[in-house]
């Protein structure tokens, strides 16, 4: 039995679910992800009894529960669910997110072994994390401190850091005793990883800080200069 | 007329009989400001409810067990957003409901925890043209009647009556909520359909307590004079 935390997505469609869970699973194998899209004879519409069965699926397998919703009516089911379900608090969660970028967050953040806090703090920043805005100083890691160790690499396959890759390297460094940053990018978010758009051929830096910071680095850098079997 | 178990089983069976004979009404009335499926999806949910109520492994002994089935089973079987409000209305109800008879206090409290359960789970605020139209009023009419003494019954009577009146009071209502809040200013002239159950299912807890030859209900099989909205000069 796997204590990461799992997923539950809750959508209209039943296919939308399930091709979301697929996606995310891609990113996160070992994460328990349950989709319990639309309704009992299969139309569209959210069912009360599949999304109550799914979250008591993921609660059997895992210490907590992140559910995403799409619309309407799947929120109002699913707050119904928790109402009568009345686990104790904090144990399964509502994620107030976009359904696809949120699950797709959230799947990396609990396969890194995240609290369910802090894989619904992933889903809830994912929708901002596409969205073109005022550029700010991103929040590193690599800021509280420490020696900073930096390397330069660069990027070997040609379709660049598209989700796979940024998800085997966000699995890799949150897995690592240590803060890396991509040229700024926090490491252990794939959605981050990805707004980077970097292609085949270019430099990134890396930096890490922490116990296991130098390496952090050795690994990360092998990871991309192996170019994610695509080479 | 004791509100008691029973009473709430009644409750129940009276609302789903309200809700068959009306369910082509409240589709009309859906098809005009929403998407249609309020009458159908209500009636199906409440057949599931009687069912339910009536099951032989069934052994209410509060009337919070049987309000509390027929949360879960509006839940299950509604699909819509129409489910989770009125099981929501119906579980909160529930909570606070852990007696076996309601004096007139217990039935303020009832009435008070369903629309709780309908504003937390709906976000509707009175004047959206929501079911909280109807409930709210209900609720200010079922806490006079209490404060000035009346039975529990004529507390049901009040807040049945105020929600009536509530529903039909929505049609000049400009939807904000809901997939009505789509059509704007051009869901004036048409009553919300959750109003309109709403104030049904409250006629039924009458009803229940009373049986329907009651002098107070107009209408046998709505509680209320049938008006049939199809243009908005009644705002």
């Amino acid at each position: 039995m796997s204590a990461r935390v799992a997923l539950v997505l809750v959508s209209h469609s039943r296919q939308l679910a399930e091709g979301v869970a697929e996606l995310a699973a891609q990113m996160a194998p070992g994460v328990q992800i349950v989709a319990a899209g639309g309704t009992d004879t299969g139309g569209l519409g959210t069912s009360y009894d599949r999304v109550l069965e799914a979250v008591s699926t993921g609660l059997a397998a895992a210490g907590g529960v992140v559910v995403l919703a799409d619309l309407g009516s799947a929120i109002l089911t699913v707050d119904s669910v928790l109402e009568v379900l009345d686990e104790g608090p904090g144990s399964v969660v509502l994620a107030d997110a976009p359904f696809v970028e949120g699950a797709v967050a959230a799947a990396v953040t609990a396969h890194g072994g995240g609290t369910v806090a802090e894989v619904l703090d992933s889903a809830e920043h994912a929708g901002t994390t596409f969205a073109v805005r005022e550029p700010r100083p991103p929040h590193s890691p690599v800021d509280d401190a420490g020696d900073l160790s930096q390397r330069t690499v660069v990027v070997r396959n040609p379709l660049g850091l598209h989700a796979r890759p940024a998800a085997v390297l966000a699995r890799l460094i949150a897995g690592l005793d240590a803060a890396v940053t991509i040229n700024g990018a926090n490491g252990a978010s794939v959605l981050e990883i990805m707004k980077l758009g970097a292609t085949g051929g270019q430099g990134l830096v890396l930096s890490a800080t922490g116990p296991a910071a130098e390496e952090a680095l050795d690994a990360v850098a092998t990871a991309i200069e192996g170019g994610f079997g695509e080479v | 007329m004791t509100l008691d178990v029973a009473w709430a089983q009644r409750w129940a069976r009276e609302s789903a009989a309200a809700i068959a004979a009306a369910r082509d009404e409240l589709v009309e009335l859906d098809r005009q400001i929403g998407d249609g499926d309020h009458g159908e999806n209500l009636n199906r949910g409440f057949q599931a409810v009687v069912a339910k109520v009536d099951a032989a492994d069934q052994h209410p002994e509060l009337v919070s067990d049987v309000l509390r089935t027929v949360a879960t089973t509006l839940m299950s079987s509604v699909g819509g957003a129409s489910g989770p409000l009125y099981g929501t209305a119906f579980l909160r109800a529930a909570k606070v409901s852990g007696l076996a008879t309601l004096d007139a206090h217990a039935v303020v409290a009832l009435l008070e925890g369903a629309l709780e359960g309908i504003t937390a789970r709906g976000k509707a605020a009175p004047g959206e043209k929501t079911m909280v139209d109807a409930w709210g009023p209900a609720v200010d009419a079922a806490v006079d009647a209490a404060d000035a003494g009346a039975s529990p019954v004529e507390v049901l009577q009040a807040a049945a009556r105020a929600a009536s009146v509530g529903a039909s009071q929505t049609s000049s209502l400009v939807a904000t909520k809901g997939r009505a809040s789509y059509l704007g200013e051009r869901s004036i002239g048409h009553e919300d359909p959750g109003a309109a159950s709403s104030a049904l299912i409250l006629q039924a807890a009458v009803d229940a307590a009373v049986g329907t030859a009651s002098e107070s209900t107009p209408d046998s099989t709505t509680g209320r004079p049938a008006d049939v909205p199809v243009t908005g000069d009644e705002a």
